[in-house]
């Protein structure tokens, strides 16, 4: 490529003052004017930080020694200041909910001009065509809180792009999205890649995700080094993911279960890149292969949902008529899209919100007249955001909070206490303060509040939100031993790796109804059902397609036999 | 859905058309207004035009009714404190003591009292259907526009619209957070001790409060990023600029304002009017 790079880091090095080693180590990247980057790795790899950067919140806002240089056109950042530098580079952030500044889209997306001192008719007829490059022109005078997850990300897409930026950042663009809305975050992304001359940089961990449509270059990093730059190709036939903790695409995964050595010849970068007439023979002959496992026997019901219906305003019914009835020991999804009803009834459960109509049986006893505090007797309920839950300074006395507010004596909850830690592996920290936790940990330590309480059933909602695949591994196997304690789970998630590694049951619900009730495999190559509620299918079930497998549902769910064979045999 | 204090609702009146910065202006005189007079009768006729104008931007007493309720607890309390704190308060402005009754004591009831205790009551509540009216009819961001262009430094203007932004949220989290804890055995109920119940709410705001300076930290990154603060002035995508209606009802307030310092100086010859005399 004869063009200058817009973007050169050069034996770029940066260390947060308040930490004893750097988070980037000696990075040397060019980037050039209208490529489209990704730039994986997992929590901690410094790619959060490589984006700071980029846009100036490092040093401007967090402090830090940097040596080495990092030019954005041709300009040396260390001699711009965030102002100047946000007018080259735009940044779309994670949370689009808390990026939110105006009250409605059209002011949200005009707040760069506002900033610039714009005039106020002028700064109108912007919006009004840059809002149409994103399809938000409908919305101008919606509140944030009418709008979708993905309507919100595509007007802070807006609100920079206004700015006429040539980079566009973007950072983890999916953490907050539903898959379908993931999606199509993706393709607008790419739309907006093809119609103009921006350069586009995505930061995620979730690979296959992003891979969903083109990218030019895949940058890894892990502990604040680049340990490569490869076209996806390459990167999906190499090791390189796995050493590093992040998840390869699912159909990587089942054809090398197959034993297919996959090569970049066969375009794997993409599930619809790949060639499959070499390779068709040996995945049909691997899934024919599969053993069924045993149907497990009919266990007593735990916790039965009869007739159920509520409404918050008697107007319009949040729940219609759900009828589910949970096995003891069961893991269970409860999937749907936002508004569907799932937390909801995750309330009603708990006892924070009561029926309208029908009944909930824990072991066919009714419990209309158990309060919060009795229902906590026996169901656990940990919010996907664990600084929501955590109230005290040690992860000792945060975990006997319950049990002292129950007036246990002191050597009980001691020995209640160490147990819940042991059991969440967090033993070596007993005295130790929260603030010092990683994320994942502080997760731990509000299950093991809850655990202490010797629930019999555990709800659980998003638990893996925001996690990279090795955390996202951790809790998820952590869960798993709970559940083989006796422990019944049900998980409030969007997460389709979840549904399909850990649950054996997906509940769909859809504006208030549960329209399927199956397992995991029947719900995520079931059209309608996928639509309905946001999900989106696995790539299995279009590898199914493109290897000449009629029967795809039964191709995932052989899939998720043999995975689950496989870790039989590695734990004995 | 739960009511909230302030939900700015938007339907198209005269009122909701008038820029902000009118309304914040027009708030101010007339408050000035009903604050600058102890006269009955202009206190009554301020109150009046207020009811009128709270009828006009349609505002439903369904919207208010938390903050009525609050208000008029608030103004019940005050006026028996007066009343115990200073029962011959009138007596002592107007000059003239008419007994209606004795009660006890030092306290007994005379006209010049009520007449006192009554106007001051009016005086308050008239402010009421006037704040009211502000709030509901103005857009929160074209509020911190108004409060920028009368001088208000943006980013003090911009602080209190976010506020009002993100109160819903915080109020939700509140909730939630609360709920869960009740799950943990907190007791929130009536059953609990009051010192149990304020020590159990401590439990609940610290982790809103830190699930807050997350949220800070989230936006002022976000605004950062898009160029906030970088220079002395800012624009306003939501400043309707002033129209007719708009000097109209600048000067139906300021002539009103001027109105009530007349009588006070040509009639009554003082902030109080006397008909004891």
């Amino acid at each position: 490529m004869n063009k200058d790079p817009i973007i050169e880091f050069k034996d770029f090095t940066f260390k947060y003052y308040s930490q004893a080693e750097p988070t980037l180590h000696n990075i040397n990247l060019k980037i050039y004017p209208g490529e489209k980057i990704l730039i994986v790795g997992p929590s901690g790899s410094g790619k959060s930080t490589l984006g700071h950067c980029l846009n100036g919140l490092i040093p401007f806002s967090y402090r830090g020694d940097i040596s080495g240089s990092l030019k954005v056109k041709g300009l040396e950042t260390s001699e711009l200041d965030i102002f100047n530098l946000s007018k080259i580079v735009g940044t779309v952030l994670q949370d689009s909910d808390g990026q939110f500044v105006g009250l409605t889209v059209a002011e949200d997306i005009a707040f760069a001009l506002e900033n610039d001192m714009v005039p106020t008719e002028e700064m109108k007829e912007r919006v009004k065509d840059v809002s149409r490059i994103v399809d938000m022109d409908g919305f101008l005078t919606h509140s944030p809180y009418d709008l979708s997850g993905g309507q919100k990300q595509r007007t802070a897409l807006a609100g920079v792009m206004i700015d006429d930026v040539e980079i566009l950042l973007f950072d983890e663009p999916l953490a907050n999205l539903d898959p379908a809305t993931g999606k199509t975050a993706i393709e607008v992304i790419d739309r907006i890649h093809r119609e103009g001359q921006e350069t586009i940089i995505i930061i995620e961990h979730r690979l296959e995700d992003v891979l969903h449509r083109h990218v030019d270059r895949v940058i890894v990093l892990n502990d604040g080094r680049i340990l490569a730059d490869l076209d996806p190709h390459e990167l999906v036939s190499s090791q390189i993911l796995i050493d590093n903790g992040i998840r390869e695409p699912l159909y990587i995964t089942a054809l090398k279960y197959a034993g297919v050595e996959v090569t970049k010849d066969m375009m794997p970068g993409h599930i619809w890149s790949l060639k499959t007439e070499a390779i068709s023979q040996k995945v049909s002959s691997w899934f024919r292969s599969i053993e069924k496992p045993e149907t497990p026997r009919k266990r007593d019901s735990i916790l039965k949902i009869e007739d159920l219906s509520f409404s918050y305003d008697k107007r319009r019914q949040v729940l219609k008529n759900i009828n589910i009835d949970i096995e003891e020991g069961e893991m269970v999804a409860i999937v749907g899209k936002n508004g569907a009803g799932k937390s909801t009834l995750a309330k009603l459960i708990c006892g924070f919100e009561r029926p309208v109509e029908g009944r909930l049986l824990y072991r066919g006893e009714d419990m209309e007249d158990y309060s919060i505090k009795e229902r906590a007797e026996f169901i656990g309920y940990v919010m996907q955001n664990p600084n929501q839950m955590i109230s005290k300074n040690l992860i000792y006395d945060e975990v006997a909070l319950g049990l002292r507010l129950r007036n246990v004596d002191e050597d009980e909850i001691k020995s209640r206490v160490e147990k819940a830690l042991e059991i969440c592996g967090l033993s070596p920290f007993i005295n130790w303060p929260i603030s010092a936790l990683s994320y994942g940990q502080k997760k731990r330590v509000t299950i093991a509040s809850i655990l202490v309480l010797d629930p019999k059933i555990l709800i659980l909602d998003e638990p893996t939100a925001g996690q990279d695949y090795r955390h996202y591994s951790e809790i998820m196997d952590f869960l798993r031993e709970i559940n083989d304690l006796g422990i019944t789970i049900i998980f409030i998630t969007h997460d389709m790796h979840l549904m399909l590694e850990y649950t054996t049951r997906a509940i769909v619900l859809s504006e208030g109804e549960v329209i399927q009730d199956a397992r995991p495999s029947d719900v995520l190559t079931d059209q309608e059902v996928i639509k309905s509620a946001n999900l989106k299918e696995t790539s299995l079930y279009n590898l199914a397609q493109m290897v000449g497998i009629e029967d795809e549902t039964e191709f995932v769910q052989g899939f998720i036999d043999y995975e689950r064979s496989v870790r039989l045999k590695d734990e004995e | 859905m739960r009511n909230n204090l302030f939900s700015y609702n938007l339907v198209d009146t005269p009122i909701h058309r008038l820029s902000g910065l009118t309304k914040l202006i027009a708030f101010l005189f007339l408050t000035f207004a009903v604050m600058f007079s102890y006269d009955i009768r202009v206190i009554l006729a301020v109150m009046a035009f207020s009811f009128w104008v709270l009828r006009v931007s349609q505002i439903k007493f369904s919207q208010i009714r938390l903050m009525v309720i609050y208000v008029i607890i608030f103004l019940a309390t005050n006026a028996i404190i007066t009343y115990l704190f200073s029962p011959e308060e009138g007596v002592a402005i107007y000059g003239t003591r008419h007994e209606i009754f004795h009660i006890a004591g030092r306290y007994s009831l005379t006209q010049e009292q009520l007449l006192y205790q009554t106007t001051k009551f009016l005086k308050y509540s008239s402010v009421i259907p006037l704040g009211i009216i502000f709030l509901l009819t103005t857009n929160p961001s074209e509020f911190a526009s108004a409060l920028n262009r009368v001088g208000v430094n943006y980013k003090a203007a911009y602080a209190v619209s976010l506020t009002l932004r993100y109160f819903p949220d915080i109020q939700r989290e509140y909730v939630d957070i609360s709920l869960a804890q009740q799950a943990r055995g907190l007791e929130m109920s009536k059953k609990a001790k009051l010192r149990d119940r304020f020590k159990n709410a401590l439990l609940i705001i610290i982790p809103l409060i830190f699930s807050t300076l997350d949220r800070i930290e989230d936006i002022s990154n976000a605004m950062d990023l898009r160029g906030f603060g970088k220079h002395k002035k800012r624009t306003w995508y939501n400043s309707k600029s002033l129209k007719k209606a708009d000097f109209l009802a600048i000067l139906i307030s300021a002539l009103i304002f001027t109105a009530t310092v007349m009588v006070s100086v040509f009639i009554n010859k003082s902030r109080f009017y006397n008909p004891f005399i």
